[in-house]
C-alpha cells in the first residue's frame, strides 16, 4: 500500500473501520514509512487530547431521571434499580453438573457473553472506568514497566495478598506492558496493563470470597469496553477503548493461556 | 402493539431497561449540541417523551444511537425555534471552509501536537479548537472520540450516508489540527 492510499484510509484505520487485511496492509506501511507514521502519530495525539480535555462528560443531573419518570406518569421500579450488587448468574443455575466442570476449565466466550447482564450504572463498572481512565491520563499507567511476565508478576505478588496470573500474550497480538496497583471495590487489586496496537487494555484482578465461576458480562461505557468474568475464585475486569470483538479475543486469550 | 396501551408497568419497565443507562450520555449529547445545563435538559426531557411515544420503532439493536438520533432531532427542532426568535447559534460553515488552508496534509505536526498537550492551557485550547468548528463536524467529532460510535451508528444519528461521516470526521480532525497547530509552534 502505498502513501496516498495510507493517507485516505487514515481516519478509518484510526477509527478501527477497516477489514482485517487492510488494516494489516496499513500497519505494514506505517513501519516502514516515517511520514504516514507521523501522520497518524498525530490524528492519535489528537484524539488523546480531545479524549482528555473536551468539555464533554458532565452526565445527567440526579433528578432528571425522576423528572422524566414524572412527565410519563410512571413510578420508579425498584426492582432494576435497588437490585443487589454483583448479581453474578451461576454456572450452576444455567448447565447440567456434567457440563459446569466442563465449562469450567475453558469458557466459551462467544456464546456465553452477555450483553445485557451488566447495568451501566453498576458501581462497581464506575470505579473500573474511572480506574481506567485515571491510568490513561494521569502518568499512573504503569508502576513495574515490563514485557517479562516472570518480573510483574513477582512484583504484584509481593504488593499484594495474592497472586495474579500474568500470562505473555504477545503471540494473540497483546503485549505485556507492565502492572500497577490500583485501589476497586475497597480494596487493593492487581492492574495489568497490555497493549494492542495504539490501545491500551487495563486488566484489573483480585480474589473473590463467593465460590464458583461467573459467565463474561459485557457493556459498553463512556466509550469503552468493559468484560467482567469470574473464574477460579479470582474477578477479572478487562477494559479498553478497542472495540467489544478485540476485548474478547483478548479475554478469550487470557483466559486459555492461564 | 400500540405503545401507549402499555400498562403502567411494562412503561416503567422499558423506560429503566431502555433509557435510563443512556440518559448520562444523552445529556453529555444534548448538553454539547445546545452548550446550556438547562436547554440541554430541557431537550432530553422533550426527547425522551417523543421516544417514548415511538418505542415501536426501536429496533432493539443499539438503543443509544436510537436515543441519541431523537435527542439530536429534537435539538434541531428547538434551535429553528429558537432562531425564529432571534437567538443565534454559530452555525458558520462558510468561514470555517474559507480559512482552512489547501495544504490540509497532516504533515508532521506530531511533535508540536504532543508539546501542546503538555501545556498548562491545553484544556482550554482544546475546547476553544472545537468551539470554533462548524456545527456538523462538532457533532461528529464528539460521537466518534467521545461516545466511540462506529461510523454506521454516526450515519444514523446524524441522518446522512457513512460516505459524509467519513468526510466530515477527517475534516473536522485536519481543522482541529490546524487551529491546535499555530498555537503549538509559536
Amino acid at each position: 500500500m502505498d502513501c496516498t492510499e495510507t493517507l485516505s484510509r487514515l481516519h478509518a484505520y484510526l477509527d478501527q473501520e477497516l477489514d482485517r487485511p487492510s488494516t494489516a496492509a496499513i500497519d505494514q506501511h506505517l513501519s516502514s514509512c516515517p511520514t504516514c507514521k507521523a501522520s497518524f502519530a498525530a490524528l492519535a495525539a489528537l484524539r488523546v487530547g480531545i479524549r482528555r480535555h473536551a468539555d464533554y462528560r458532565h452526565g445527567a443531573p440526579a433528578e432528571l431521571a425522576e423528572r422524566i419518570r414524572t412527565r410519563l406518569g410512571i413510578a420508579h421500579a425498584p426492582a432494576t434499580i435497588s437490585r443487589p450488587r454483583w448479581q453474578w448468574p451461576q454456572w450452576g443455575r444455567w448447565l447440567p453438573m456434567g457440563a459446569v466442570a466442563a465449562a469450567a476449565a475453558l469458557i466459551s466466550w462467544t456464546a456465553a457473553i452477555q450483553y445485557a447482564g451488566l447495568s451501566a450504572g453498576d458501581p462497581l463498572a464506575e470505579q473500573v472506568v474511572a480506574g481506567h481512565a485515571r491510568s490513561i491520563v494521569t502518568s499512573h499507567l504503569i508502576e513495574v514497566a515490563s514485557s517479562d511476565q516472570h518480573t510483574v508478576k513477582p512484583w504484584l505478588s509481593s504488593k499484594l495478598d495474592f497472586s495474579p496470573p500474568v500470562p505473555d500474550l504477545a503471540a494473540a497480538g497483546f503485549a505485556l506492558a507492565g502492572g500497577r496497583l490500583d485501589y476497586l471495590d475497597n480494596r487493593a487489586v492487581a492492574a495489568l496493563v497490555y497493549r494492542y496496537r495504539q490501545h491500551v487494555i487495563n486488566l484489573f484482578v483480585w480474589p473473590e470470597e463467593q465460590s464458583g465461576d461467573a459467565r463474561p458480562q459485557a457493556l459498553a461505557k463512556h466509550g469503552y469496553n468493559v468484560l467482567r468474568w469470574r473464574s477460579g475464585g479470582m474477578n477479572f475486569w478487562a477494559i479498553s477503548d478497542v472495540n467489544a470483538a478485540e476485548l474478547q479475543t483478548f479475554a478469550e486469550a487470557y483466559a486459555s493461556a492461564r | 402493539m400500540e405503545p401507549l396501551a402499555l400498562d403502567e408497568r411494562s412503561r416503567a419497565r422499558k423506560f429503566e431497561q431502555i433509557f435510563v443507562p443512556h440518559l448520562d450520555a444523552a445529556y453529555d449529547f444534548a448538553r454539547w449540541l445546545t452548550r446550556d445545563e438547562r436547554n440541554a435538559e430541557d431537550v432530553v426531557q422533550e426527547a425522551c417523551l417523543r421516544a417514548f411515544k415511538s418505542l415501536d420503532t426501536f429496533q432493539g439493536d443499539s438503543a443509544r444511537a436510537w436515543l441519541f438520533a431523537i435527542v439530536r432531532n429534537t435539538f434541531y427542532t428547538w434551535y429553528t425555534k429558537r432562531k425564529g426568535e432571534g437567538t443565534s447559534v454559530p452555525f458558520d460553515e462558510e468561514s470555517m471552509l474559507a480559512g482552512e488552508h489547501e495544504n490540509t496534509d497532516l504533515e508532521s505536526p506530531l511533535g508540536s501536537i504532543d508539546r501542546l498537550l503538555q501545556q498548562r492551557d491545553a484544556r482550554r485550547l482544546v475546547n476553544a479548537a472545537l468551539d470554533r468548528l462548524p456545527e456538523e463536524f462538532r457533532e461528529v467529532i464528539v460521537l466518534r472520540e467521545m461516545e466511540d460510535l462506529p461510523y454506521k451508528e454516526i450515519a444514523v444519528i446524524a441522518r446522512v450516508p457513512i460516505g459524509t461521516v467519513m468526510s466530515r470526521l477527517a475534516r473536522a480532525r485536519k481543522l482541529l489540527l490546524q487551529h491546535l497547530r499555530p498555537t503549538a509552534e509559536s
